[in-house]
């Protein structure tokens, strides 16, 4: 087992070295970052010519994805134009843990991201708990009262909640609680930010501020989840395995809980597993409708700048928890079904 | 989903003969038409393709595109059927052509996923070797960006590369083009993983083995011995596929990344609905219903079809 994980983590380093590559060459190639640096761009020719030099933006692009990467103080950069390096670098590179500094805010890219990390995980965390339990209850409920009338609604619901893009919930639940609410004299909720500026970052505030995006972000989860609960606990309550279970007199909670659902909870780990990307999209337009100061929302604000130091750095953040995320799926496999064995 | 039984074999004294039997296609159409939630998902779709197309009789590109600010976010009236937006364009007119643009990114954005994903699917099941070891980690690659990310920065790396383009007589904003190519790069590769399964394992069968004896080249097996053999499977992706390519296109539109205006796509007429969203609901309203009564009903089909072109489902069906 331990040499399988040693084998996969080895086998994804190339990986993210050939996505990062591909990444940069986009990124690098898609706007001008000097022309987003707002009011300080200097409008002079030689000024402009000087900061592209500063910035490395006058190298080859492989060069500049070797600093990136690697960073470049063990050579002599050219920053006054005359063809020699003078000047020795400073950055140290990814593999040294230097993302670079950020275009937009002249921070590290790395300070950047990690102050907005929190605030994606406290959104995603309580959106993807909540999800779980609920949709457990609907799947199971579902699948136990089969063509109930109640299965029949919630099945329905969570079809119809599936096709529905996220930012369109967002706006809906906006429309009922926020805008109908207030219209009706009931309390309702607010629809952006964290918290209230003249309250502070207080743990009711940023709680209340997180009803509608979590509830936002929990509902598109649910669907797709209990959906799939329905199908797989159906699969296992007619299996022969439970019927025997039950010929022989075990109580009908006990096999619920022990011998079906523990089955039936396999296929769940890898959606749950593979859900990941889907809910960093989740997070990137519900952050842009609640304007949550999360990833998502730097990601957005960030890309429209052309702020390569921030965005390769969310990224690679991103591709890294997709590949651990994978391979986290497998192990847990193991571990629920042991009858699986990687070699 | 129903569970109306097979035709039971007739089996009566005075008749001898061997019950019909059906060809494929019949089959899979009776199979399709049983199935009720492929009816509703087929009804939808029909009446949404005749509001697109019919619309125009009605309205032209330019009352869609017209713009008064002395007219802005007019309220629903009987000659606003769905009000107007935020710099006086009528909303019915705007859902007609936007629809017409989704569904146009929608159907070509799927084509190139059907080409992408079969070829690269054939190319790494059929050949294997160095083939399906370097298309395998491309695809693993590009599975490990979510989705999103990956049009959002292809849509800004593709951003105003592509002039407007003339066709059918109407001119389509270059970034029409942008979304239909970045939507089709990223989304072949779930197909391309089930069309190399499929090709592995027919490969070795006896069909094949038959046809290579005989002196078939690859060329051949592939076309008219593998493909049609993994031909199922393939249109029910690509019909699920529609659905999400729509849905993309809303996504990256609503972003502000896609198509840019005045070209109306289901997805741009939602970007900045949000300042409006109390005193204009409209504005977000209908082109918001659309686009969920279009993915809803495609995944009607989608799940249909699935179960009409599986031939193990007839008992249930």
């Amino acid at each position: 087992m331990t040499q399988y994980i040693l084998r996969r983590l080895l086998q994804s380093i190339p990986l993210v070295f050939f996505v990062s590559l591909i990444l940069f060459i986009l990124m690098n190639s898609a706007g001008d970052p000097l022309a987003t640096m707002g009011g300080r761009i200097p409008p002079r020719a030689e000024d402009r010519q000087r900061l592209r030099r500063q910035l490395g933006l006058d190298q080859p692009i492989l060069t500049q994805y070797l600093y990136w990467l690697v960073g470049n103080d063990w050579v002599m950069l050219d920053l006054d134009g005359d063809g020699e390096g003078e000047t020795e670098g400073t950055r140290k590179g990814v593999i040294r843990g230097d993302f670079g500094t950020s275009v937009v805010t002249r921070q590290p890219a790395m300070e950047v991201i990690s102050s907005r990390i929190e605030n994606t995980m406290i959104l995603m965390l309580t959106a993807e708990g909540l999800a779980i339990i609920i949709a457990l209850a609907i799947g199971i409920y579902s699948a136990m009262r089969q063509y109930s009338a109640i299965d029949n609604l919630l099945t329905s619901f969570s079809f119809i909640t599936f096709s529905v893009p996220i930012f369109l919930l967002g706006l809906i639940l906006i429309y009922v609680f926020a805008v109908q609410f207030k219209a009706w004299g009931l309390p309702h909720f607010p629809t952006s930010g964290m918290y209230d500026p003249l309250v502070g970052k207080t743990f009711q505030q940023v709680s209340i501020h997180m009803v509608l995006p979590v509830t936002t972000i929990a509902l598109i989860s649910i669907a797709g989840y209990s959906r799939f609960i329905r199908s797989t606990m159906l699969e296992v309550i007619n299996s022969d395995y439970i019927r025997t279970a039950r010929s022989k007199g075990i109580s009908e909670r006990r096999i619920l809980y022990l011998h079906a659902f523990k089955n039936a909870s396999l296929p769940l780990v890898t959606l749950i597993g593979l859900n990941l990307p889907g809910l960093i999209a989740g997070a990137v337009v519900t952050e842009t409708i609640f304007a949550w100061p999360g990833m998502g929302r730097l990601f957005i604000d960030h890309l429209l700048r052309s702020d390569v130091a921030v965005i390769m750095g969310l990224l690679m953040i991103i591709t890294v928890a997709v590949i651990l995320s994978q391979l986290m799926t497998d192990i847990v496999y193991t571990w629920l079904d042991p009858r699986i064995r990687y070699s | 989903m129903a569970s109306t039984t097979a035709n039971p074999i007739q089996l009566s004294a005075k008749s001898n003969e061997l019950p019909k039997s059906q060809g494929l296609l019949a089959r899979s159409t009776r199979r399709f038409f049983k199935h009720r939630m492929a009816v509703t998902g087929t009804s939808i779709l029909v009446a949404i393709i005749l509001f697109v197309s019919l619309g125009t009789v009605f309205f032209s590109e330019a009352d869609a595109n017209f713009n008064d600010t002395s007219r802005r976010l007019l309220p629903i009236s009987s000659e606003h059927p769905f009000g107007t937006d935020t710099i006086g364009r009528d909303i019915l007119a705007r859902s007609i052509y936007g629809g017409q643009i989704s569904l146009l990114i929608g159907i070509t954005a799927v084509t190139m996923m059907v080409g992408v994903g079969t070829f690269v699917g054939v190319l790494s099941g059929y050949y294997g070797g160095i083939w399906d070891a370097v298309l395998g980690r491309i695809i693993e690659a590009m599975l490990s960006i979510p989705q999103l990310l990956l049009l959002l920065v292809m849509a800004r790396f593709f951003a105003g590369k592509i002039p407007q383009q003339e066709l059918f007589g109407r001119s389509f904003s270059g970034s029409v083009i942008v979304i239909i190519l970045i939507i089709g790069l990223t989304s072949w590769m779930q197909l391309a993983r089930i069309v190399r399964s499929n090709v592995l394992s027919l490969r070795e069968s006896e069909f094949v083995s038959a046809a290579k004896a005989l002196g078939a080249s690859d060329r051949r097996i592939i076309m008219s011995h593998i493909l049609p053999n993994t031909l199922a499977p393939v249109i029910v992706a690509a019909t699920l596929g529609i659905a999400g390519a729509i849905l993309a296109e809303a996504y990256i539109s609503f972003l502000g990344l896609g198509v840019q205006p005045p070209t109306a796509t289901w997805g741009n007429m939602l970007e900045g609905a949000k300042q409006y969203i109390g005193e204009a609901p409209w504005l977000w309203i209908f082109p918001g219903l659309l686009i969920v009564l279009s993915v809803i009903s495609i995944n009607f089909v989608g799940d249909g079809l699935r179960d009409a072109l599986d031939p193990r489902s007839d008992s249930k069906v």
